[in-house]
């Protein structure tokens, strides 16, 4: 049943899993690494990055602009220590990106070339053409080849952290070619599961972008961190939410109503003019922009599209020969999916989920509250994108959080005891027993997996959704209990070993299901609205009571929450102002 | 009126219970802005959960949904139903791959192919990071940027028939690559990937059949990185002959 | 393992057009190296005596050898122009960051083919 021990297992191989190993496998090339992945590294989420990713190199800018902008996005919940030493960092884990081949678009002297993005006082987000997360993952990846210490699991999906002594000391995980659960080792354990955008309808997230790292450390033992601060990207194509990348509007493009009207002007992000304009109109933060949507909606001068409401992103202005230089896969995607060409005609776009500023807790070395447990990337929570992230902040957040988990988790490796199997096999027996007895060799289920998951969207998207309430957020609280009770009853179709996909969407549903009740009640826990998180009810930012982060811890039945103060430096909690 | 359906015939092996694959036929609700991804998801959250395959972004770029589909490989997830449809869709695994389990295709030789040639940057000259990025001009970022655009979604294994008929073919994606890293300002390993690519089962088992170009969805023109890659070595070899003490 | 391997049948080249046509560019070697065969033979027979050479242009004008003539002109014109089509790809013309237009090199092959043709015709009509 064990299939291998490791000194460092990542579970996870994207941008955060892929920079940790080389990380850990350069810190000390003796150590044995092991990346565990549901997917090839390819594949994972990192890959559908457009826009660019953001650190001071230009002589125009300074490393206090890109920390103060970094501050004031997030609403000021941000941990300014976790902050600074992110964005001093940032500028070398980018070079290094550099140096592993990275195709950065280049100014004609040759220098890397930076662009505007929203809610940054300078440009400086770097970029390679609009699939920057593409070739940053691909880079990553290839460069890890190189290392003859970093060991694979590919296509295997991690059930469950092992914590023995009140240490994790391995994990379990399906082979999925083979259905076999087997059993690995570890004496440190780096998750880098990325997002959770699938707990809500309409996401930007690919399939795979279900919450799993949140889930394992939750059940571990570890809180979850500010799970209620979702940020919904501005601009994402209706119906499948597919990203339009920020980008789109750091090169120009303007957000117009159905009167042709740039109607962020009405929310303090005027004046229109001049444009383009940092800081300012569309290159505001992405939680006004997407809240500036629901208050058009509500004055019915949003468009009607065949998917719902929408406005228009117009890139127009930009001529081809821009678009096709900076944006060209947002052409490419406008035409492939909507059938238009943005050259000739306005993007309908919406807000959709793109990206969870909660995540596992973890301090400013990537180590969680369980020892021998560290975590990574968006699967967690530092904190330096607070109740809002900035847009290009977490490309750069993967490498300099993702290095420093790996570091870490190789020091605790170095000096951990070996691994307690025969407290590991027990657990490990009982997992398979578990997956056995709920999912496999079970009879009589009534419930199908896209029910649930259809009705946990749509409780989320209603209750939880960009401005909430507490009628709302004690219904969707309701909901998703029901819906745990049901969870039990679950049928599957496919009962089989070989590539069995149907029994990893059931184990991704519960994991969902996990991150959905701490998204939930950590929202429900803050009566006050700040950055991403609006209550209607609590209109107003609280800084006496709520300049606190919001801790969830899993139990038997509603999540415990605790809080933990907010780590203030240099800059005092102000307002946010934009536009000016 | 009635809702409009489609019919799809996809290709089923479930190999611990068929000997053989068989084809199963579902009816799909047709929706003109579905791809074939969309009525595959369906079949599998509401008809037949049994049914495996590969997916995620639904948006062309991560390259797990590749599917041979009326024949010719495609992206499930960039292919619209309403190309095919009234007539029915077949849809089957990459050919040229063995099967695992009805969709899923084994990837285990291109994942070894992909690492033989090296893809990483073996710098030409060694630079602090302190000394900041090198410097590349957009047109030295030009010459291998297409080359670099690679999803490895394999649908130019599929499409190539020299790797269905030799396996050992290092095929068009992997010396794309090759390519990419050859053509990189930045990069000096070219007689290290010579050692994989010009070689029989490398460069030379290309015959420019010119469908991995045709099928590519990320416009990368594997059949084009092959045959400069062949020009350039040739002209290695002529140079050789014609100027032998010339360091290499 | 498990895994299942489909075996490619050896019709695989009827299944789409671009692997017949494929095929059909491969197969005009045949041709073409039979008529370089008739080339060598007229040449032996010429060095063999003027009775030898006049049999042969006998032969080689009777309508199977004409048909067979035609067809090797049509799989060199094929070729040649399938040849033409693929230069492109092979040989990358860069100006700075663009790339010269393929259809640009292809012209310029296809004059090039033109030219040299007319020349070896004037040479050969001539004597």
């Amino acid at each position: 049943m064990t299939a291998g021990a490791h000194d460092i297992v990542i579970i996870g191989g994207g941008g955060a899993g892929l920079r940790a190993a080389i990380a850990a496998a350069e810190a000390d090339p003796r150590l044995d690494i092991a990346i565990v992945s549901k997917v090839y590294p390819m594949r994972s989420h990192t890959v559908s990055a457009e826009g660019g990713a953001g650190a001071v190199i230009k002589p125009n800018d300074s490393l206090e602009d890109h920390i103060h902008d970094t501050i004031s996005g997030s609403d000021w919940l941000a941990d300014q220590d976790a902050v600074e030493l992110f964005v001093n960092e940032a500028p070398a884990e980018m070079i290094q990106m550099e140096h592993w081949g990275c195709p950065w678009s280049r100014e004609p002297d040759g220098s890397v070339a930076v662009r505007p993005f929203g809610g940054m006082t300078i440009e400086r987000t770097w970029f390679a053409a609009d699939k920057t997360g593409f070739h940053m993952l691909h880079t990553l990846f290839q460069t890890s080849l190189r290392y003859p210490s970093i060991k694979r699991y590919d296509e295997w999906f991690a059930t469950r952290l092992l914590v023995v002594d009140g240490r994790c000391q391995g994990l379990m995980a399906i082979e999925v070619r083979t259905g076999a659960l087997q059993l690995i080792a570890a004496r440190a354990v780096i998750l880098c599961t990325g997002g959770a955008g699938r707990v809500f309808p309409f996401t930007t997230n690919a399939a795979i972008s279900t919450g799993d790292g949140m889930a394992l450390a939750y059940q571990a033992g570890a809180p979850l961190k500010d799970m209620e601060f979702v940020q919904y990207h501005p601009t994402g194509l209706p119906g499948t939410g597919i990203l339009i990348t920020e980008a789109a509007r750091g090169e120009g493009g303007i957000l117009v109503n159905k009167d042709g009207y740039r109607y962020l002007q009405d929310y303090g992000m005027g004046p229109p003019d001049p444009w383009p304009r940092l800081r300012a109109m569309e290159l505001g933060p992405r939680d006004r922009l997407s809240q500036a949507f629901v208050k058009e909606s509500e004055k019915g001068r949003t468009i009607q599209g065949p998917h719902g409401e929408v406005v228009h992103l117009d890139v127009r202005h930009l001529g081809e020969k821009k678009i096709d230089a900076k944006i060209p896969f947002v052409r490419e995607l406008a035409r492939n999916y909507i059938g238009i060409d943005p050259v000739y005609e306005p993007i309908p776009v919406r807000p959709v989920v793109h990206y969870m500023m909660g995540g596992v807790h973890t301090d400013v070395h990537g180590a969680t509250p369980v020892p021998g447990l560290y975590a990574a990337g968006e699967v967690a929570c530092v904190n330096i994108n607070g109740a809002n992230r900035l847009g290009s902040n977490s490309l750069p957040e993967l490498l300099v959080f993702g290095a420093r988990a790996g570091k870490t988790a190789a020091a605790f490796a170095r000096k951990s005891p070996a691994p307690d199997r025969a407290a590991l096999t027990a657990q490990g027996s009982d997992e398979e027993r578990r997956i056995a007895r709920d999912f496999l060799r079970k009879d009589g289920g009534t419930e199908r997996i896209a029910t649930l998951r259809t009705e946990m969207n749509q409780a989320m998207e209603a209750g939880c959704g960009i401005y909430r309430d507490e009628t709302s957020l004690r219904e969707t609280v309701d909901r998703l209990a029901r819906l745990r009770q049901r969870f039990p009853h679950i049928h599957l179709d496919d009962r089989s070993r070989t590539f069995n996909t149907e029994l990893v969407a059931a184990l991704e549903l519960e994991f969902l299901l996990d991150v959905a009740e701490a998204v939930a009640h950590s929202a429900l826990a803050r009566t006050e609205s700040r950055g991403s998180h609006q209550r209607t009810d609590h209109p107003k930012r609280d800084d006496e009571r709520f300049l606190k982060h919001t801790l969830a811890y899993r139990t038997g039945a509603s999540p415990r929450i605790d809080y933990l103060d907010v780590v203030i430096t240099r800059w005092p909690p102000a307002e946010r102002v934009y536009g000016r | 009126m009635p809702q409009p359906t489609i019919t799809l015939n996809i290709f089923r092996y479930r190999p611990e219970q068929d000997q053989e694959p068989g084809f199963q036929t579902y009816e799909v609700p047709y929706r003109r802005d579905w791809v074939v991804l969309d009525a595959i998801n369906y079949i599998k959250d509401t008809l037949d959960g049994s049914l495996s395959y590969r997916w995620s972004c639904r948006m062309g770029i991560c390259g797990s949904c590749g599917m041979m589909i009326n024949g010719v490989p495609k992206l499930s997830c960039a292919t619209f139903l309403k190309e095919y449809y009234p007539a029915p869709v077949r849809v089957e695994p990459l050919a040229n791959f063995p099967v695992e389990r009805d969709l899923v295709i084994v990837l285990d030789d291109f994942m070894q192919k992909l690492t033989s040639i090296k893809p990483w940057i073996i710098p030409k000259e060694a630079k602090l990071l302190s000394a900041g990025e090198y410097r590349q001009t957009p047109a030295e970022l030009a010459r291998y940027k297409q080359f670099s655009m690679c999803i490895n979604c394999m649908l130019c294994y599929a499409a190539c028939p020299v790797y269905g008929l030799e396996p050992r073919f290092l095929g068009p994606a992997a010396i794309a690559l090759a390519q990419r890293y050859n053509l990189d300002s930045r990069d000096q390993g070219r007689s290290q990937r010579q050692e994989v690519l010009a070689t029989e089962e490398g460069i030379w088992d290309c015959t420019l059949v010119g469908e991995c170009t045709t099928v590519c969805p990320a416009h990368v023109d594997p059949a084009g990185a092959i045959q400069q890659a062949k020009l350039a070595t040739a002209l290695d070899w002529v140079k050789g002959v014609l100027m032998p003490w010339g360091k290499r | 393992m498990s895994a299942y391997r489909r075996a490619m049948p050896s019709t695989w080249w009827l299944r789409n057009r671009a692997y017949f046509l494929f095929m059909v560019r491969e197969l005009t070697s045949v041709p073409i190296a039979v008529y370089l065969i008739l080339l060598l033979l007229m040449v032996r027979k010429l060095a063999a005596g003027q009775e030898a050479y006049e049999a042969y242009l006998r032969f080689l004008a009777t309508p199977g050898m004409v048909a067979f003539h035609l067809l090797a002109l049509a799989a060199a014109l094929f070729h040649a122009a399938t040849w033409i089509n693929i230069t492109p790809k092979v040989l990358v013309v860069r100006v700075g960051e663009h790339r010269v237009p393929p259809a640009l090199v292809a012209g310029v092959n296809y004059a090039a083919w033109i030219v040299v043709s007319l020349l070896i015709a004037w040479i050969v009509m001539r004597g």
